[in-house]
Parts: C-alpha cells; structure tokens; sequence
C-alpha cells in the first residue's frame, strides 16, 4: 500500500514536471536553444496568482487566466528583445544570455515581491473520496495529472494538424528550409515561446498548490529538473517530454522514499547523467549525427 | 639596454600582453601593500583582499574551460566547494597534530587543488562527451549533487585519524563519529564547517594568482592549449587532424578544476564558520559574469573584471538589491552588443580600429 501511495505522489509530481517539460522540449525542438529562464516564468506564473487571489480577492480560475496571459506576454517579449537578437549567434552565447534573463526575473521578483517565502493557498480545495480504503488521493493530484494528460494530447493533436503546429515542425526540421517555403520563422519561434510560457503559467499555478511556498527561487530546482525530464524523454519529442517527465517523478519520490531523503535531487541528477551517456537522444529522441 | 628593447620587439603580442598581465598584478599587489603599510586602508578593504584574490583564480580558471576549451560550465563552484572543504579538513587535521600555520595552509592548498582535480577527473570523464548545452546542464546538476554530498558528510578528526560518515538517510549525527575526548569535529552535515582558524593572508593570495596565471598563460600558449583551441574553433577539424579530442578537453577541464580547488582552499581558510550554500549555483553564475564581462578566453580580462565588479558592489552597499538585477542586464547586453552582428557593425563604425587589429583583419 505505501509503494502503490508513492507511486502515486510520484506521478503527480511528474506530472508537473510534465507540463514544464513540454515547454522546455517545444522551445528547444523549435528555437534550438535551451531557455534558462523557463524556469522562472514558473515562478512568475506563480506570483500573479498570488497576487490576483490574495490581493485581488478574485477567484481561483482568474487567476489562472491572468498568470497564463501575463506569462504569454513574458515570454513573447522575452524572445523578441534577448533571444532574437542572437538568432545567428553561437549556441554559448544564447545560453549565457538566457541564463542572465533567468537572474533578471528572479532579481526582479525578489525586489517586486521580496525574499520572505509567500504563503501560497491552494486553488484546488476539493478532497478526493478516499480510494481503495487508504490510498491519500488529494484534489491537486488529480487535477495535476488530468491536466497534464490533456496538455500532452492537445499539443500533439497542434503540432500534427494545424498550420501553425506544421510551421512549428518544419522549422524545428529544418530553419532554413522552412524559411524558403514561406514560414515566418520569426513568428513561429515567437508562437512557440508563448505556447511554452502559458504551459509554465500553468505548471507553475500546480506546483504551487502542491507545494505552497512561493519564494523567487521557486521555479528553479523545477526548471532543471523538467529539462532533465525532456532530456530524459529525448529533448524534442512531446511524448518524450511526457514520460520523461512522468518516470522522473516516479524515480524521485522512489528515491525519497526508499534511498535516501538527502540525496533525492542527486539521484535524480545522476539518472540524467547515465540516461545521457547510454542514450545520447533521449529515450524516445531520434539520434541525428554530426555533419561536416 | 638595447638588447632589451631589441628582445621586446621581437616578442610576439601575446607575449607582451602575458607579461604585461604578470606586470600588473605584481604592481598591483605592491601598491596594496604600500597603501596598507601606510595604514591607509580600513578594515573593510583588507577583508576583501582574499576573496578577491579567490575569485581572480575562479575566474582565470573557468576562463580555461568556458573562454579556451569552449564548453559552458556551470558548476565551477561545486569545485570550489570540493577544495574549501577538503582544504579545511586538511588544516584542521594538521593543526591537531600540531603542525606550524605555513605547513598547514600549504598543505592546505594542495589538497584542496588534488580533491578538486580529482572531481573534476571524475565528472570529466563522462561528461565531456556531451556536446554544448548538454555539457552546461550536467555541470549544473554536478555542482548540486556536490551541495547535498557535502550536506551529508560527517567528518571528525583525533588520534586516530580522520573519521568519515555518509549521512544519506539523514539519520546520522555527530556524535556517531566515535571521537575520543580531544578530537575536533570538522564537517557537521547541513551545519557546515564551524571554529575554523582563519589562515589566508593577502600574500598567499596574490602568490596562488600568479600560479594561476602561470599555469593558465603557460597552459593556453602551448601545444596542448593550441590543441584545446583547435577542438573548441571545430571539433571535426581538430579530430580529422589527428587531435585526441577527449584527452585535451580533459586536461583543460581537470587543470580548471583544480585551479578552482586551490582558490576553494584559501576562501575556505579566510573564513571561520562555511556551508556548502555559499557555492550554489550564483556563486558559479557570479563566476561567470566575471568572465564573461572580462572577455572570453581573455585572462586579462578576467582579472580585470573580477576585481572591478568585486569592489564595485561593495563600494554601493546601499544598492544591494539591485546589485543582481544591473548584474544581469549588464550580462544580457554584454551578450547583445558582442554577438549581435547588427549591433556589432555599428560599434565597429563609431570605434574606428587600430592599426594593429585593421592589420590583421
């Protein structure tokens, strides 16, 4: 019964991982560049949802509304004044810069919104009836996981049947060709990042009510590990980015369960290490060699 | 006389500016010390010599893996975690069998710089066959497994001989070290390091930046740093060459490592009481800034730039909120107006060049 109550807080939690990963892989299938900030637009996500519940005083679903509109914008803006500059620029560069923007949103939040942890209260109240006896199933979990499930399938059902999702996958195919077929791919990448920065509005709204401290470095620790997820799942891929996400959910609550409670994020880390060297592309990635 | 200027003029220019970089920190260490002499600095300027001399190594160091091997990484103070602790279990150690300060420190030093070394073998080995963005996350994901290893060790020292627990499921505390009555506790898990004798001196610092420089100048203008060079400028190239692609990556990230070990070991001994959360990620992306700032692959620069952005921030104490926030816009628009081609041609036109860089095209 514990293992199957792990198990489950394990998936839950992927879940969420889950949904980052998904918007790390599209942002890297497409943009080819690993958005450092990601994370924090988790956080940010997180923060306006705070403020419109607890300032505002305004429901739970306006104030998801709200945090996936601001985030959009971030991230659009984001794209278009550091990281389209560096279109033709070396991969270094686009990753130092995005590692700048990602300390300039978690400084900003620190002076907007201080360093003392907020106390975030859950927007997901409802208690699941009690499963199997003893199984502890709470509302968050659930609403995790279904979300997920459904993110997954919408952005799989976009990318192979709109016009958009096609553009997407040309340019991730390849940019230049894609270009000369009439695709804005300046447009596309900027799609791309809004998709990718809602789905962080939203993961960033579960991970806080699963864990309700809301602090600038909140998103971080969740960042890596989402881009360990799609890294694990092959970076690209969204089924990939799915189960990667779902099986490092699992491997960490496991770990904290079984192994060690110290050393959950090392394990976790380590099995990003070893999945890296024994499958370079990820478990559902596609090997593409060097080229001269 | 004329030999002299004779032998200057047949030197190439990096040569010059290598020396030139000795030249200055030379200078720059004997005026410090004429000002302190004269009793001209307050006790707020002596604190920082040291760490500014550690992060001079830090940054000339990581200067060699992100500026001359070309590989971003993002862990550099997990190194510098590895030498701080190991470098004050060594000195700890040695000051309970009763060893003199100079031995102590020196000891010190070196096995913080041979722990680091062999971290960075360790990490090295497998990760460097990643490529680019890769590479940059694993050494993210190393510098946090190093926090929570040390947050978990258990480290003592008596008659003896050091005493060593893994604390992985929290469960351990000091006193199942098995110390005799004399022994000292050294690393106590989350707590850190307490009751440390501070042993760093100014002196040690500036010699341990001109080892860096040293072995950093002498590294990059050899064989094997023009091997290094060729595999960051095209890894195809290098290999189809004939360059063993792994064994030169490998000996710039080990020597790197190692280097942060040795500056790790002396930010260790300036200071009384350290936790492994002094070398999160920030303190490797500080790292970076610097050397980024400074220049990529440019040494000089580097020591230029840690020193200016070290003192900078301290001289508007008030400011220190923003200090973060101007830190990373400063980056973003460094990496703007050096990589962005458009801009890169405007700057091009409002600073006309030189004769020497127009020579060379």
């Amino acid at each position: 019964m514990a293992f199957l109550q792990y198990l489950i807080s394990g998936i839950s939690l992927g879940s969420i991982y889950a949904i980052i990963a998904l918007g790390y892989t599209m942002v890297y299938g497409i943009a080819k560049m690993l958005n450092f900030a990601h994370g924090d637009v988790i956080m940010v996500g997180g923060y306006i949802s705070f403020c419109t519940t607890s300032y505002l005083d305004l429901p739970g679903w306006v104030s998801v509304v709200f945090a996936v509109v601001v985030c959009t914008v971030l991230g659009v803006v984001i794209e278009g004044l550091a990281y389209r500059p560096l279109r033709q620029a070396g991969s270094l560069a686009v990753l130092i810069t995005a590692i700048g923007v990602s300390y300039l949103l978690q400084n900003a939040a620190q002076l907007i919104w201080g360093a003392t942890p907020k106390n975030f209260t859950s927007l997901i109240n409802f208690q699941v009836p009690e499963f199997l006896g003893r199984l502890n199933v709470s509302g968050v979990m659930l609403v995790t996981v279904c979300a997920c499930v459904v993110i997954m399938l919408g952005l799989t059902w976009f990318t192979s049947q709109t016009k958009m999702g096609k553009a997407m996958r040309a340019c991730s195919e390849d940019r230049g060709a894609a270009q000369l077929m009439g695709i804005n791919v300046n447009r596309t990448i900027s799609m791309t990042f809004a998709i990718g920065s809602a789905l962080a509005a939203i993961a960033g709204v579960l991970l806080c009510s699963y864990s309700p401290v809301l602090q600038p470095t909140t998103g971080s620790m969740p960042g890596i590990k989402a881009f360990t997820a799609a890294v694990f799942g092959g970076i690209g891929s969204i089924p990939g980015a799915f189960l990667g996400g779902v099986l490092l959910g699992i491997i960490e609550a496991m770990a904290r369960a079984y192994l060690s409670s110290n050393l959950a994020n090392s394990i976790v880390f380590v099995v990003l290490i070893l999945v890296l060297l024994i499958r370079p592309a990820g478990l559902l990635g596609k090997y593409v060699p060097e080229k001269v | 006389m004329k030999q002299i200027s004779a032998y200057f003029k047949q030197m190439k220019t990096v040569t010059k500016i290598d020396y030139a970089t000795y030249a200055g920190v030379v200078l720059a260490f004997a005026i410090v010390l004429a000002f302190q002499s004269a009793g001209l600095l307050n006790r707020s300027i002596t604190g920082m010599l040291v760490p500014i001399c550690c992060y001079v190594c830090m940054a000339v160091s990581l200067n060699l893996t992100v500026g001359i091997l070309g590989e971003l990484s993002l862990g550099h103070a997990g190194f510098m975690s590895v030498g701080a602790f190991s470098g004050v279990v060594a000195s700890m150690s040695l000051g309970f069998t009763g060893a003199g300060d100079v031995v102590r420190l020196v000891l010190a030093l070196v096995v913080g710089a041979a722990m680091a070394a062999l971290a960075g073998v360790i990490v090295g080995v497998p990760v460097l066959r990643l490529r680019g963005d890769y590479l940059a996350i694993v050494t993210l994901a190393f510098g946090e497994i190093i926090k929570e290893l040390l947050n978990s060790l258990l480290v003592g020292f008596d008659e003896n001989g050091l005493h060593i627990l893994f604390n992985y499921d929290g469960s351990r505390v000091v006193s199942d070290l098995g110390l005799t009555e004399n022994g000292v506790e050294i690393i106590k898990g989350a707590q850190g390091v307490a009751g440390n004798q501070r042993l760093a001196t100014f002196t040690v610092g500036f010699v341990l930046v001109m080892i860096t420089l040293v072995v950093v100048l002498n590294l990059v203008r050899s064989r094997t740093g023009r091997a290094v060079m060729a595999i960051r400028d095209n890894r195809l190239a290098a290999e189809s060459v004939g360059i063993n692609v792994t064994k030169y990556k490998l000996i710039a990230f080990v020597v790197s490592a190692a280097l942060a070990g040795a500056a790790g070991a002396l930010y260790g001994l300036n200071l009384s009481s350290l936790s492994s959360t002094t070398f999160d990620f920030n303190a490797s992306i500080l790292i970076l800034v610097y050397v980024v700032l400074g220049g990529l692959g440019n040494i000089w620069g580097s020591v230029v730039a840690t020193i200016v952005l070290y003192v900078l921030p301290e001289a508007l104490r008030e400011f220190d909120n923003l200090r973060m926030l101007v830190y990373a816009i400063v980056l973003i628009l460094v990496m703007l107006a050096t990589h962005n081609q458009r801009l890169r041609a405007l700057l091009g036109r409002l600073i006309p060049k030189r004769k020497g860089a127009a020579a060379h095209g």
